[in-house]
């Protein structure tokens, strides 16, 4: 089991072989069907990130700025905050994520009733259908106290109120929380298919000598996970890196409790929209897509997505 | 925060994965075992459920019902149509807008993708041609890329352009979808039978011909996939149209949705005048916003789960 592999290359070779016409009429034809993506990646990929690179070390005028422009908004006094902020949200998020998520998949693979197992994965997805917004709203109203279901569950922890709720030092667990509950049914779904993908003969083995679930699980299936769980995790911390989406809605539906320049993407939508300040805007996003760059490009490299392609 | 759902999924060749039953052994030993593996299921299928059921149950009470009464008891038809007539009634039928802008961003972008993603899929599958791996490698890396990571890069692009607050600015950059490409292409490099396509050019098709009458109607279960998550990633996106579309008519259900949260009391107290909106409207605007997506994942989930698992279960 390896992550997405191109597990065989199409004898396409064979089919471009016989004579030169061919080979020259496939290749028009390939051009004219990669030509629409290509001006799409060049428009809408590597277009904007050239782009925000210029603006990045540029003044307003067009001039060459050098590194003025981020060392003005690396020295702005809310972006170590907002780094902070993020940080807290990653690993906490992060963590619950590798635990719960590989638990969650080992309990439900070891649930042996096929149409148990099919009901549980399908709740445990579900909430992915609500994102973006949806999911945040919907959250709003299980953190206040008086419409909650669980309205009795917050005032016992001693939070009467909705702002109570989100204070301030409850964010990154609240985000952690909201994220978790969007995102973690479809990645205990993937688990659950490699943990399927384990041999039979391996976990017989495992079960003849004498090993019991809890041995199985740590010696056999989490080692044949890793993969996955390297997967999972590079890219939960590029998309969590992202936050925008939780904090801006907190913040507008809290009267400012939560600042709207909590995370680094709020920080960058401020620059450019409240101080118009493109250039600054630019190095946030170019700080931001160097993470996420970083990230994918690691995966690629590492995660042998191209495994059958030689070089 | 979730283009994670869309970025891991692999599509493979429609091959149906019936793993031989696991059987006891990996069946939880003794009852504690299994007491304890069905505690944490439950707790966590709550966890995952409760939210859901209650705001399908909130839609139907009033505002004072949605505090008084018990969270999972039901409230009334009345109240259901009351909830809708003040959620239609917004602003003159503002979510209607909404809704049919989502409904247009989606599906313009969704055709868009397609027309791009298929024939540039197939061409990286079963053409050589120059810069080839540069766009296999492009297509990976920004596909593995959270998709906001573009997004203020892109809003400073069309801003110079001009085009920010026309449908453009979100449908074209929502075209620009490698995960489609990816998933087209993994299926054609792996599923097509070539000695097809020589048998259709032996027979006197030209390449355009063996795609369009060949290479097509075999890939419609991807075409299928590429369409879903591509309608679903869109219709949820939050944070593009939010940079993109300034004015309110403008505006996808996603963003309409925190104008509504705007409106109401409970969350903004200063918006206690006319146009304010009850809790349980705005609950019911979050069903009406996420339904088209819940009801294609309802009833798609046998063909999202072959979808994900088939990914997990390549060798």
């Amino acid at each position: 089991m390896t992550a997405p592999t191109l597990t065989r290359e199409p004898q396409t070779a064979a089919v471009n072989r016989p004579g030169q016409r061919h080979r020259r009429r496939t290749n028009w034809t390939a051009l004219a069907f990669v030509t629409p993506y290509v001006v799409m990646v060049l428009a809408f990929g590597v277009g904007p990130v050239l782009y925000a690179l210029k603006l990045a070390f540029t003044t307003s005028g067009g001039g060459f700025a050098g590194t003025d422009n981020f060392s003005r908004v690396v020295n702005d006094f809310r972006f170590l905050p907002a780094v902070e902020h993020v940080g807290y949200f990653l690993l906490i998020w992060l963590v619950a994520m590798v635990l719960l998520v590989v638990i969650l998949a080992l309990v439900v693979h070891a649930v042996s009733v096929r149409w148990l197992s099919g009901v549980i994965r399908l709740a445990f997805y579900l909430p992915g259908a609500l994102a973006g917004a949806s999911s945040v709203l919907l959250w709003l109203f299980m953190l206040d106290p008086g419409a909650s279901p669980v309205g009795s569950l917050l005032r016992g922890a001693g939070w009467s109120s909705f702002a109570e709720t989100i204070a301030p030092g409850h964010l990154p667990v609240i985000f952690a929380v909201i994220a978790f509950w969007t995102g973690a049914g479809g990645w205990i779904v993937v688990m659950y298919g490699a943990l399927n993908n384990i041999p039979t003969d391996i976990m017989e083995a495992a079960r003849i000598d004498g090993a019991n679930v809890v041995q199985t699980a740590l010696h056999v299936q989490l080692p044949l996970l890793r993969k996955w769980i390297a997967y999972m995790a590079v890219l939960s911390l590029a998309t969590g890196t992202q936050l925008f989406v939780e904090p801006t809605l907190l913040s507008q539906a809290s009267n400012a409790v939560v600042p709207n320049d909590y995370s680094i993407n709020q920080l960058a939508f401020q620059y450019a929209f409240d101080l118009n300040d493109v250039n600054g805007s630019a190095a946030i996003a170019v700080l931001l897509l160097v993470v996420a760059l970083a990230l994918s490009a690691l995966f690629v490299a590492r995660g042998g997505l191209f495994e059958s392609e030689g070089p | 925060m979730t283009s994670g759902l869309t970025s891991r999924v692999h599509v493979a060749p429609r091959r149906r994965q019936r793993t031989p039953r696991r059987g006891q052994q990996t069946g939880l030993a003794g009852w504690s075992g299994r007491t304890i593996a069905g505690v944490v299921i439950l707790v966590f299928a709550a966890f995952f459920l409760v939210p859901i059921v209650w705001l399908l149950l909130a839609v139907t009470k009033s505002g004072g019902q949605l505090l008084r009464l018990n969270p999972f008891e039901g409230g009334s038809w009345a109240s259901l149509q009351a909830n809708w007539d003040e959620l239609f009634g917004f602003q003159d039928g503002a979510v209607v807008h909404w809704f049919l802008n989502s409904v247009y961003y989606a599906l313009g972008s969704l055709a868009l993708t397609l027309v791009v993603s298929v024939p540039a899929g197939y061409a990286l599958a079963l053409t050589r041609f120059k810069g080839r791996r540069l766009l296999l490698v492009t297509t990976l890396v920004v596909m593995l890329m959270p998709s906001t990571a573009l997004v203020l890069p892109v809003f400073l692009e069309i801003n110079t352009i001009g085009l920010i607050g026309s449908p453009l600015s979100v449908i074209l950059p929502f075209s620009f979808y490698p995960f489609g490409v990816y998933l087209t292409f993994i299926y054609f490099s792996t599923s097509l039978p070539s000695s097809l396509l020589a048998a259709a050019r032996l027979d006197g098709c030209s390449e355009l011909q063996v795609f369009l009458r060949i290479a097509l109607p075999l890939a419609r279960p991807v075409v299928a996939l590429v369409g879903f998550f591509s309608f679903v990633q869109n219709w949820n996106n939050y944070f593009l149209p939010f940079v993109m579309l300034p004015s309110s008519d403008n505006y996808p259900m996603q963003i309409g949705l925190s104008a509504l949260l705007s409106s109401t009391p409970a969350f903004n107290p200063s918006a206690a005048g006319a146009d304010s909106v009850q809790l349980t409207t705005l609950a019911l605007a979050t069903v009406v916003s996420v339904l088209p997506v819940l009801i294609m994942f309802m009833f798609s989930q046998r063909f999202l789960i072959t979808g994900m698992t088939a990914g997990g279960i390549k060798e």
